[in-house]
């Protein structure tokens, strides 16, 4: 048993012998907040254990299925590994790349052109929506709230990014890329919003007001850019929308925009991270919806508002998973069409992101790097169909998926520390 | 001695990582007596009788029941060797009658698979009637009292063929008449060959009840000695292991101007229903006003009108000259009001942020704690550092988070958080719920220390022994309306008629 373990352990411990202890009376009858039992136990260093297990032991099962289908797991794992360009960085050589927005070239450790680098590049594509969606559930998770919306809040952003990308050609790309990001998030603001303001004034759960307007927004969007929308492209019988102009699109940085290489849209994601960890531990905002998200009566208490976090947590919330969509669109997808808003799950995923990353910034990057690897490292252009059939490959990942919501659900990393802590002692 | 006894724990020793719950505790039970079990929180009490009731497994030691050695894996084994067990906070259904409570899972049938009502009643009356145990059978158990409730607690163990009883602080949630006549059934059950473990940090409880008492300090027996012949001062020896203080020790009051004023209250409850009916009070600087009746009596909704958390239907408050009717929360803290809540986990702290956070909660939205929107943790954490030192809160530093401390130091903190705000008045609602009898003189020392400052204090304690020996002057509190004003001197007989609507006719009277 490494140290780490031994103080998990030992935390986990403190925490169960603590609750034992604590004979304070609580109002006869009301037990005590879960989110203390959830926090105590499980924050600090099995905080980021019980993750790991959780992963490892879906992908076991995964590969467990793998062997059922006549495969071998490691085979099969480790082309997906290298379908997910990870492999990448340990590829270290003499090469030279361009410095982005120049022509000049500098000698870089990394071949920049290879098969594994184009792979990484889609990674890192599906990772960026992801890390939006997968925040737009932590931000609200923080303040005592599920938000299962993160699908429609991403569709909000992505409607108005290109209702507003195919609009005003030849507008600067200065103004027309934050004006596509900015009202996209805002959308998905609006979106959430109105489930925030449910929850604030007539106390409706938002749980079931996020899934209605997921629904809302699936058919909006399949009306507008289905045959006859309003939103079609210029090609009849095709339910798709126009591409964006291209002032709209943001710059790609790596790879070709003609192999839908990597936009700096990942660059925006990761600074949001940032945003999000600042905003939670260092702004007044932050303080109150965690408050509120622990304990709303110690809140009310403390002189917060509970209404108010509620509505602007859903609102921010909304905000990520908005500019989410927008960024799908500006950055390589550039057009939607009425069969990919059926098809599209980001929202979902990141939502199993936010679950595995426990709602922290570091932990919702890493999840969604994890999943947008996955998902690109079992797609049918990555993956060799030698090895493994692509379609099979797709639903080992939805299988892994659904594990680690399950195993999170259940918390089976924790109940697997807790009976090695009962075997041990 | 000679008298072999009915149960024995020898040697038990059950350790939690970090915490030695139990080390090496003997303790025995002789047939028919009440042996008490008292100790501060955290002195192993607890896990001792859960070991006893079969939640726990000791780590070490032996259980010997009329000499033969037991093993006590669950609670049905405990059970069915006799043991029952009262919890503190009850275990009832509440919408399911007092024999359904009683009889449940182990229900009289009839044919099998229908649960025979007039059966389970009937032994529910038979058993009541036996033991003097005075409930309906065919009440609902939310529509009784707290005390009948216990009855119903009391009955379910003895209907399950219990022959030792544990009861778990069983006078905490209970009136003074109430505790009285839970003696009166104890001495009952005593005399009909029931053997009790009371557990208990009441001194005066302890010595009133039990023939034996044994005392619990961190884990460790200090000493098993009969009750007669002990005082309340050696007993808090032994409990806390050092001289406390139990009287409170103050100066005489200064009252100077009223702070508070709150004029023909009406408030109403979560149900919609009136429970403060038209109450006037006023509470002076320098004053501790004691706030005393049975809980459920409009104390809570009143404090809450006070301190913003509630509607008010009509009446004013009026804190130091300003119009608080109605305020938000925010604007009663502002305008000087600070509240020690009744429930510290319920509302008086988030449980999973750290003290820092915690003794920020009113104070973090102003600098210089917090600029433009940021927080600023040096200045939060350096008030901490200061609060928690100036208050002696022990077991955390300031990134801890408040459920890892005990009871008494969370209380610390939300004492320090109130005090620090430099309130005009001081609600203190049962300041000492819960805590030991170190922890309870180091608040009641604080209040008088803020009186002595000049604030005016309203106590509000289901204790009637805080009320009378903190207060200044003492107000009775009975169906939401004041119905009587005491001196300090009142006797606890005075107090408690009053507060069973008692004094209603004198003050009619009056």
């Amino acid at each position: 048993m490494s140290d780490d373990e031994r103080r998990a352990d030992e935390l986990i411990e403190l925490a169960i012998t603590q609750d034992e202890v604590e004979q304070a009376p609580l109002q006869p009858g009301v037990p005590p907040p879960p989110s203390m039992h959830f926090a105590s136990r499980f924050g600090g260093v099995s905080g980021v254990i019980a993750p790991l297990i959780t992963t490892l032991i879906a992908f076991l099962m995964g590969g467990l299925v793998v062997a059922l289908t006549g495969k071998n797991p490691l085979k099969v794992y480790h082309a997906i590994w290298n379908g997910t360009g990870l492999n990448w960085f340990f590829h270290i050589g003499n090469h030279s790349a361009r410095v982005p927005f120049s022509t000049t070239h500098m000698w870089f450790p990394w071949d920049t052109s290879s098969v594994a680098a184009q792979n990484l590049q889609q990674t890192l594509l599906l990772t960026t929506p992801i890390i939006l969606t997968g925040l737009a559930v932590a931000f609200a998770f923080r303040c005592g709230m599920f938000n299962i919306g993160g699908q429609g809040q991403y569709f909000a952003g992505t409607i108005f990014a290109v209702w507003l990308g195919t609009s005003f050609g030849g507008l600067s790309p200065w103004v027309h890329v934050p004006l596509v990001l900015v009202v996209g998030a805002l959308a998905g603001a609006v979106y959430a919003g109105i489930a925030g303001l449910l929850k604030a004034t007539v106390g409706a759960h938002e749980v079931i007001s996020t899934i209605m307007l997921n629904w809302i927004s699936i058919w909006v969007g399949s009306y507008l850019f289905g045959q006859g929308g309003p939103l079609q492209g210029s090609q009849p019988s095709i339910p798709i929308s126009n591409d964006i102009v291209d002032g709209a699109k943001l710059p790609v940085i790596w790879g070709l925009k003609l192999l839908q290489g990597l936009s700096i849209g990942i660059f925006i994601a990761v600074a949001i991270l940032v945003v999000y960890w600042l905003i939670i531990n260092r702004t007044t905002l932050g303080y109150e919806v965690r408050a509120v998200g622990f304990n709303p009566e110690a809140a009310r208490y403390g002189g917060i508002s509970v209404a108010r976090n509620y509505f602007l947590a859903m609102a921010i919330s909304g905000a990520f998973a908005g500019l989410g969509g927008a960024l799908d669109i500006t950055g390589w997808e550039y057009r939607i069409g009425e069969n990919d808003i059926h098809a599209n799950t980001i929202g979902f995923i990141g939502l199993a992101a936010a679950l595995l990353g426990r709602n922290t910034a570091l932990g919702v990057g890493t999840a969604s790097l994890l999943f947008g690897a996955l998902i690109n490292g079992t797609s049918g252009r990555q993956l060799d169909p030698s090895i493994f059939r692509p379609d099979l490959a797709g639903n080992l990942t939805t299988i892994i998926q659904g594990l680690v919501i399950l195993f999170v659900g259940l918390n089976v990393g924790g109940v697997w520390l807790w009976l090695k802590r009962r075997r041990g002692a | 001695m000679a008298v072999a006894p009915l149960l024995e724990l020898r040697g038990i020793t059950k350790r939690f990582p970090g915490v030695l719950a139990n080390d090496k505790v003997d303790f025995d039970l002789r047939s028919s007596e009440v042996h008490a079990l008292l100790g501060e929180n955290g002195a192993g009490k607890s896990t001792l009788m859960n070991i006893l009731y079969g939640l726990y497994t000791p780590d070490e030691g032996q259980i010997l029941l009329r000499g033969e050695p037991i093993e006590l894996g669950s609670t049905k084994a405990a059970i069915e060797h006799g043991i029952g067990m009262v919890h503190q906070h009850f275990m009832l259904i509440p919408v399911m009658t007092v024999a359904e409570n009683i009889v449940l899972a182990t229900e009289p049938r009839r044919n099998g698979v229908l649960l025979d009502f007039d059966a389970a009643r009937k032994r529910v009356q038979e058993l009541s009637n036996r033991y003097g145990l005075l409930v309906d059978p065919d009440a609902r158990v939310d529509r009784i009292t707290v005390g009948q409730q216990q009855r119903v607690e009391i009955l379910k163990a003895l209907y399950r063929g219990a022959e030792i009883l544990i009861l778990d602080e069983p006078t905490a949630v209970l009136t003074p008449q109430e505790a009285k006549e839970l003696f009166e059934i104890l001495r009952s059950l005593k005399s009909q060959g029931k053997s009790i473990i009371f557990i208990s940090h009441k001194l005066n409880e302890v010595l009133e009840i039990a023939d034996r008492i044994t005392t619990l300090r961190r884990g460790v027996v200090v000493d098993t000695i009969p009750a007669s012949g002990a005082t309340e001062e050696s007993l808090a020896r032994m409990m806390v292991g050092r001289e406390v203080l139990l009287r409170v020790d103050k100066k005489p009051a200064h009252p100077g101007d009223p702070l508070l004023q709150v004029e023909d209250l009406v408030v109403f409850d979560d149900r919609g229903l009136e429970a403060v009916r038209g109450l006037s009070l006023s509470v002076r600087g320098g004053e501790i006003l004691g706030l005393a009746g049975v809980d459920a009596n409009g104390q809570t909704e009143l404090i809450d009108a006070i301190a913003g958390l509630r509607a008010v239907r009509s009446g004013r408050v009026i804190v130091d000259g300003h119009d608080l009717t109605d305020a938000h929360a925010k604007d009663a803290l502002d305008a000087g009001i600070g509240h020690i809540p009744e429930d510290r986990h319920r509302r008086g702290l988030v449980l999973p942020f750290t003290l820092a956070e915690n003794l920020a909660l009113h104070a973090y939205r102003k600098p210089p704690n917090s600029e433009r929107g940021f927080l600023n943790l040096r200045a939060i954490f350096a008030r901490a550092r200061r609060l928690l030192k100036e208050f002696d809160v022990r077991g955390g530093t300031p990134s801890t988070p408040a459920a890892a401390l005990s009871g008494g130091n969370q209380q610390k903190v939300v004492l320090a958080r109130e005090i620090d705000g430099d309130p005009k008045v001081l609600i203190a609602a049962q300041p000492t719920r819960g805590l030991d009898v170190g922890a309870i003189e180091f608040v009641h020392r604080r209040l008088v220390e803020q009186r002595d400052a000049g604030r005016a204090i309203l106590l509000v304690s289901l204790e009637l022994e805080e009320i009378l020996s903190l207060s200044d002057r003492i107000l009775v509190i009975y169906e939401g309306r004041i119905v009587g004003e005491f001196p300090p001197t009142a006797t606890e007989e005075e107090l408690g008629f009053a507060m069973t609507g008692g004094g209603r006719d004198r003050e009619a009277a009056a």
